[in-house]
């Protein structure tokens, strides 16, 4: 039983994990009933922007200027793609390390951001900022990005189009599957799961 | 002396990015079968299928396997009886390397200076370490390095008291404080002994062994399954989500040093880890 219905799932190309499907944007009552662990498939638009994006978003709003884009209640995804072959939307487009963002997320947060979607945990800070703000955070698979790249319908740059594959920009897409890594009540899995396997290399090496 | 026109070293360089970028080695992916097969994490066994899956795809439909297409790094070892005929040895390099990098639709990642910050546009200048060997042929290693894992590395020189415990400790304490950030499962290359600079690129050079080859000198073949055996009891697991998987491998390279010190490099690279070679 347990095998047909893995094999069905495998054949929906869904894992042996029930998911939850969400639209973009977020409420909060969406963002409240996600829980860390959970599988979800993300349709509609998000917003991509890695470090230099973030570098110049954060240096307007201390400027006291509006961004070229409303953030309000929207899903940003740390990623920069490779630039489409003929006939393709868009390059292989996985997640980039999200830390290297964290300097930047809470005045990000500040304004309404509600998701992020990237790979690797966050700081203390940020995870903070996301418990006041109801603010989720998605882990994608990092170094999945030719997979990743099919679930992305649409793409264009929303601004800063002078950083390249660092530009601002548009996505619109459709069943994009990633797992709550961090929930809005401050759960983590980089911290509940690790310590689950902590020694367990070697016990399995000494069954074998 | 043998007389090697430039033009071969731009084709050669291209052709080997392109093939790494797009085809996952055979002893990475065995590798990551393996992993899986033992894995007990049901989160990671479901990463450890995407990640395969994502690199059958890339390699049937001619995709980067990651969009991090890196910084390429360039490994030449000249044989001193060869004459190179027309373009600069480097300048043949970059420009196999600016090939690649617009007929294989990468992504260009190098930016002109570090701190500056304006893109190159075309992910030149290359990081290249020249050898010059005995003979008539040139040894080309190449290595797109995604920065996910680069930025995790470090480099430490230890106390010779420090011994072989301290090399253990800072090596699995590297691994640890990387934790989810460099795209586990990866790959640990360690460096030890030379001078600082020389042990960072004997870690870099370790990347290109082999994953499952044992290393020459049985000492550190068991220093290898020693420091392989901690690091994956962390349990940091794939994507840093839990498990058992945490490192596919970890090769150690040496060199003498001085009676002063014990230089430590270690350098990470994640699961899609990209490099060929090819002698001409």
């Amino acid at each position: 039983m347990q095998f047909c219905f893995t094999v069905l799932c495998k054949l929906l190309g869904m894992g042996i994990f029930m998911y939850k499907k969400i639209s973009t944007p977020l409420s909060d009552s969406i963002v409240e009933e996600l829980q860390a662990g959970d599988r979800v498939l993300i349709t509609g638009r998000i917003y991509a922007a890695r470090d230099a994006a973030h570098k110049r978003m954060c240096d307007a709003l201390a400027r006291g200027e509006a961004l070229p884009v409303e953030l309000t209640d929207e899903v940003i995804y740390y990623a920069g793609p490779c630039p489409p072959k003929p006939g393709y939307v868009t390059g292989p487009f996985g997640p980039t390390t999200s830390g290297r963002m964290d300097r930047y997320t809470p005045a990000m947060l500040a304004i309404g951001l509600r998701g992020m979607i990237g790979k690797g945990e966050r700081s203390k800070e940020v995870v903070e900022a996301m418990k006041k703000s109801k603010a989720i955070y998605f882990a994608a698979i990092g170094g999945a990005g030719a997979l990743i790249a099919a679930k992305i319908k649409k793409m264009k740059v929303a601004a800063y189009e002078d950083l390249g594959a660092e530009a601002l920009a548009e996505l619109w897409v459709e069943d994009f599957p990633v797992i709550v890594a961090t929930d809005c009540y401050g759960v983590s899995l980089y911290e509940t799961e690790p310590k689950k396997y902590k020694d367990k290399y070697t016990e399995l090496q000494n069954l074998r | 002396m043998r007389e090697i026109c430039c033009e071969l070293i731009t084709e050669t360089v291209n052709k080997l990015f392109m093939e790494a970028n797009y085809h996952l080695s055979e002893d990475i992916r065995n590798k990551l079968l393996e992993y899986r097969a033992m894995e007990l994490s049901e989160t990671g066994c479901e990463i450890l299928d995407q990640i395969i899956e994502n690199a059958e795809l890339a390699s049937v439909k001619e995709l980067p396997i990651c969009q991090d297409t890196g910084m390429c790094v360039v490994f030449i070892e000249l044989g001193q009886e060869v004459s190179i005929i027309g373009d600069h040895l480097t300048e043949a390099v970059n420009k196999g390397v600016r090939q690649a990098y617009d007929e294989g639709y990468f992504r260009k990642s190098v930016i002109n200076d570090p701190l500056k910050r304006i893109n190159t546009g075309d992910n030149t200048p290359a990081v290249i370490h020249y050898d010059i060997v005995a003979g008539d042929k040139i040894h080309i290693k190449v290595m797109p390095k995604g920065f996910g894992s680069e930025n995790m590395s470090a480099i430490k020189m230890l106390k010779p008291a420090d011994g072989l415990e301290g090399v253990i400790d800072f090596v699995v304490d590297t691994v640890s404080r990387a934790g989810s950030n460099p795209c586990p499962p990866i790959i640990v290359g360690v460096g030890i002994g030379g001078t600082m600079e020389k042990a960072a690129i004997l870690s870099k050079k370790a990347l290109f062994r082999k994953l499952g080859s044992k290393h020459k000198e049985e000492f550190y073949e068991v220093l290898e399954k020693t420091l392989l055996d901690r690091i994956n009891n962390l349990g940091i697991g794939p994507q840093g989500l839990g498990g058992i998987t945490t490192a596919l491998g970890v090769n150690i390279e040496v060199f003498p040093t001085h009676f002063a010190g014990l230089p430590v490099a270690v350098n990470i690279t994640c699961h899609a880890s990209r490099h060929k070679e090819a002698i001409i």
